[in-house]
């Protein structure tokens, strides 16, 4: 194997304290990277560093402190334009992560510019954030929503995707990568075809930023959002890419203080963007933190982790597929490291449960996507995600461990 | 016997277990051991909520005792269930809705009692209390 030459796995793993302890006397296995990363000691040390040095609201203040407070924060924004390839500060907002950055587009764009009748697109890998804040839309506004059917492997039917394609359709939202499966989609084709009737398009990053590099502008994308803590960054912060003059377009989001230019009783005037969908005293310790943790992975190389990340995959599905009995659910040939599978006549619980006996974390359960969980009738599977802090190693050990669980379940 | 009693002879059994593995494969075999339910019980009004698995609960009332009867997809949910009914089942619903089920800690079995998992401990209990609940109220 000629990993060790791609990365040096052993210095990555010093710099997150949290994998280095015992789980039920054994050495944590983390494979739950899918619903969150862990944090590296500089993202840690760079909140610590803001609370004990550098906390101020931002904005307004006049003193040194709201001064330094402010240049860092808009400094992350900076940090996400770059990362994300867009072409001004303006079009990022900072939100609470991908989910408010969804609702944050279904309760203004949606609002303002999709009516009775008009037709919505989503597909059958989406998250139910993903899903129920346009069947909330749908409801209020009497809009329809068309689902992109899923094939056996695990990936849209694009050809289907045309056919629900049609001058009604005025926004189309897809993952870039299934939480579920680990299915990478065809972005930039669904936004050409999208545009080609006219309909925006949303894409929901949460699963994509860790893995892959995006870039907006070529994408042509409208809309996309994510996470901070999937991507080795804090929880409850992320942000929404939107293009300026649809931002512009668009109704605030939450009635406050930054969002506006001048309040009357009258009339209030709001404040340009980005700050018109930033409501209220941001979550700036965490969005400093989010700068930080971008950088985390760009100095280490973001081609590199890919690569390892991929053999992490590839490993785990060949060492995963001698398992007697099991099944890997999602079999796309574009992935991400993603393993989810379920083994015949073992419910999924119990499967975490005594994995996690032996130290090993791995998600189990509907992976909050029960829509995709029926279309291949399942209730549930067990899904190991991967990180670039994971190892060979540990993919043997969950392998010993499901056969373990096998044999005592037999 | 009564349910402090049941709780202390589980708590001996328990003791002669040296590692996790024993103690799980021991849950295994009351999960495989428990009668279940017929699929015409397997309904949605005797389902609990709040478990990652499904798990159907059945209860009724014999000559002033409660039976409890379950059934769950999940193995060692199977066994845990089968715990509380060796436990609780075929007492007054009176003595069920006072017990205290402390054999689920002195067994290490309490992080499943904690909401994270999910797998619907605490849930199991609360439904057979609230039964029991139910049936003092209506004697």
């Amino acid at each position: 194997m000629i990993l060790t030459d791609t990365l040096d796995i052993q210095k990555i793993r010093a710099d997150f304290p949290i994998l280095d302890q015992e789980i039920n006397g054994r050495k944590l296995v983390y494979f739950d990277n899918a619903a969150t990363t862990q944090k590296p000691q500089q993202v840690i040390d760079v909140i610590t560093h803001y609370y004990q040095h550098d906390n101020a609201n931002i904005h307004r203040g006049i003193h040194t402190l709201a001064e330094r407070a402010t240049r860092d924060f808009e400094a992350s924004r900076e940090a996400i334009r770059a990362f994300l390839g867009a072409s001004s500060i303006e079009e990022i907002i900072f939100t609470s992560g991908t989910t408010q950055g969804i609702n944050l587009v279904a309760s203004t764009f949606g609002r303002k510019f999709i009516q009775a009748g008009d037709e919505i697109i989503i597909s059958g890998l989406e998250h139910h954030s993903n899903i129920v804040p346009w069947q909330m839309l749908c409801e209020e506004k009497g809009c329809i929503l068309k689902v992109i059917p899923v094939n056996d492997l695990g990936e849209l039917d694009l050809e289907a995707y045309q056919q629900l394609l049609s001058e009604k359709v005025k926004l189309v939202s897809v993952n870039h990568v299934s939480n579920s499966l680990g299915t990478i989609n065809p972005v930039a084709e669904i936004i050409r075809l999208a545009h080609g009737v006219g309909a925006k398009v949303l894409i929901d990053g949460a699963q994509a930023t860790s893995h892959l590099n995006i870039d907006v502008q070529a994408l042509d994308v409208d809309f996309y959002v994510f996470s901070a803590h999937k991507l080795y960054g804090p929880t409850g912060i992320g942000a929404l890419y939107g293009k300026k003059a649809l931002l512009e377009a668009m109704p605030p989001y939450m009635g406050g203080g930054e969002m506006i230019k001048e309040v009357s009783f009258e009339k209030t005037t709001y404040n340009d963007l980005p700050y018109k969908f930033e409501a209220g005293t941001p979550n700036i310790a965490d969005v400093v933190a989010m700068k930080t943790a971008l950088e985390y992975t760009q100095n280490i190389g973001r081609e590199r982790i890919a690569a390892y990340e991929d053999e992490l995959l590839q490993y785990a599905t060949a060492q995963l597929s001698t398992i007697e009995g099991l099944r890997i659910v999602g079999q796309a040939a574009q992935k991400v490291s993603v393993v989810s599978f379920v083994i015949e006549g073992i419910h999924h619980q119990d499967i975490g449960v005594l994995l996690d006996n032996q130290g090993i974390a791995v998600r189990t359960g509907h992976h909050c996507t029960q829509p995709l969980m029926k279309r291949f009738g399942l209730l549930g599977t067990s899904r190991a995600s991967f990180a670039m802090y994971n190892t060979l190693e540990e993919i043997d050990r969950l392998v010993a461990g499901l056969q373990r669980v096998k044999k005592m379940l037999s | 016997m009564t349910i402090n009693e049941t709780q202390d002879e589980i708590i001996e059994e328990f003791a002669l277990f040296d590692d996790w593995a024993d103690k799980y494969e021991y849950i295994i075999d009351l999960g495989k051991k428990l009668k279940g339910l017929p699929e015409e019980q397997k309904t949605e009004d005797n389902i609990i909520k709040g478990c990652q698995s499904r798990v159907w609960l059945n209860a009724k009332l014999e000559n002033g005792k409660l039976i409890f009867e379950a059934d769950s997809e999940a193995v060692i949910v199977k066994g845990l269930v089968n715990m509380l009914i060796r436990v609780l089942s075929a007492h007054t619903p009176q003595e069920i809705a006072q017990a205290d089920l402390y054999f689920i800690d002195r067994i290490g079995m309490s992080q499943h009692l904690a909401q994270t998992r999910s797998n619907g401990l605490a849930s199991m209990v609360k439904q057979m209390k609230n039964y029991a609940i139910a049936y003092q109220l209506k004697a």
